[in-house]
């Protein structure tokens, strides 16, 4: 299987992707040019975090206008496997690819720590090496994670399992302090109906390796190897 | 030639912490009358056409396609002659 991961002009943890799946990972990766249009050969797509054309008007409201994103919507419909993680998340809520918004944490704030989220749906492609329940210790860095979604886009969300992870403490209890940035319902990373495009804001490509202070990204990137070579 | 300024702002729904901070800097400067703070962004534009009704249409349309995020934010714009 290969890993692309797309670079937009801006990006900036586009490296700690490629190396975490070319030397933790031991997997086929390359970088994509966001001006490219041909995406045939890839298993798994990656919108890595940073700040595309400077956050300028919004978070991803311009890179979603790339070349590279007509194609990268065509993979998704087709079922392919996304994961955008930060400033990716950002630019699939702005693509459509995935539902709601974001907005500036509720202390204007960039926070940039460690955090603690709680697997809610180990049953998806991005999940499925983790128990129900787990505790993943992931850095956050982000400025727009407040995530935000109407009241009936929220109920469908619940109902369909589409939370994957939300803020917790590190006993996995969900309180006052453990939501970092006033995100709707603790919501850290989400997918898509289908379940094969996940928005994540927690970095897992900065904790895939002990040194780093924790590998439980790495189950993330796992699970996806395991999803794709089972599929 | 067209000019045309266009407002954005966070729908009334949705908590604004940016305007919210500048009322409590308000109030503390001693303007107890600061009732609400709600923050936005201004863009203008200049435009290469005359007729003002083609130029209301076109800019929806850029509204809602990129300068508006339709889900958290509204817009309004005036059209004045440059």
């Amino acid at each position: 299987m290969k890993f692309g991961i797309v670079v937009f002009p801006g990006s900036n943890c586009d490296q700690d992707c490629f190396y975490v799946i070319k030397d933790v990972l031991k997997q086929p990766v390359e970088y994509i040019w966001h001006k490219n249009r041909r995406l045939d050969s890839f298993d798994c797509l990656i919108l890595p975090g940073g700040f595309s054309y400077g956050d300028y008007l919004r978070t991803g409201a311009i890179a979603r206008f790339s070349p590279v994103m007509e194609r990268l919507s065509d993979f998704a419909r087709k079922g392919g496997v996304v994961i955008g993680i930060c400033n990716g998340f950002q630019i699939l809520l702005e693509a459509g690819l995935l539902p709601g918004a974001m907005l500036r944490n509720t202390n204007l704030h960039f926070i940039c720590k460690y955090i603690y989220i709680k697997t809610e749906n180990p049953r998806t492609p991005f999940t499925n090496l983790c128990q129900k329940g787990q505790v993943l210790k992931i850095p956050i860095a982000h400025n727009e994670g407040n995530y935000y979604i109407d009241k009936k886009g929220l109920k469908d969300l619940e109902e369909n399992k589409q939370v994957l992870f939300r803020y917790c403490d590190v006993e996995g209890e969900i309180n006052r302090n453990s939501n970092p940035n006033g995100a709707i319902a603790d919501i850290a990373g989400l997918v898509n109906k289908k379940g094969n495009v996940l928005g994540i804001m927690p970095h897992p490509e900065r904790s895939s390796e002990k040194e780093l202070g924790s590998e439980d990204g790495l189950n993330i990137f796992k699970s996806i190897v395991k999803w794709i070579g089972a599929h | 030639m067209l000019k045309a300024e266009i407002y954005i702002s966070l729908k009334k729904t949705i908590a604004d912490p940016q305007g919210l901070a500048i009322k409590h800097a308000l109030e503390s400067l001693g303007y107890k009358e600061t009732k609400d703070v709600r923050t936005g962004k201004l863009i203008n534009l200049r435009l290469n056409i005359n007729n003002q009704e083609t130029a209301k249409k076109r800019l929806n349309e850029m509204c809602r396609k990129l300068l508006a995020n339709p889900i958290i934010e509204d817009y309004r714009f005036q059209i004045k002659e440059a």
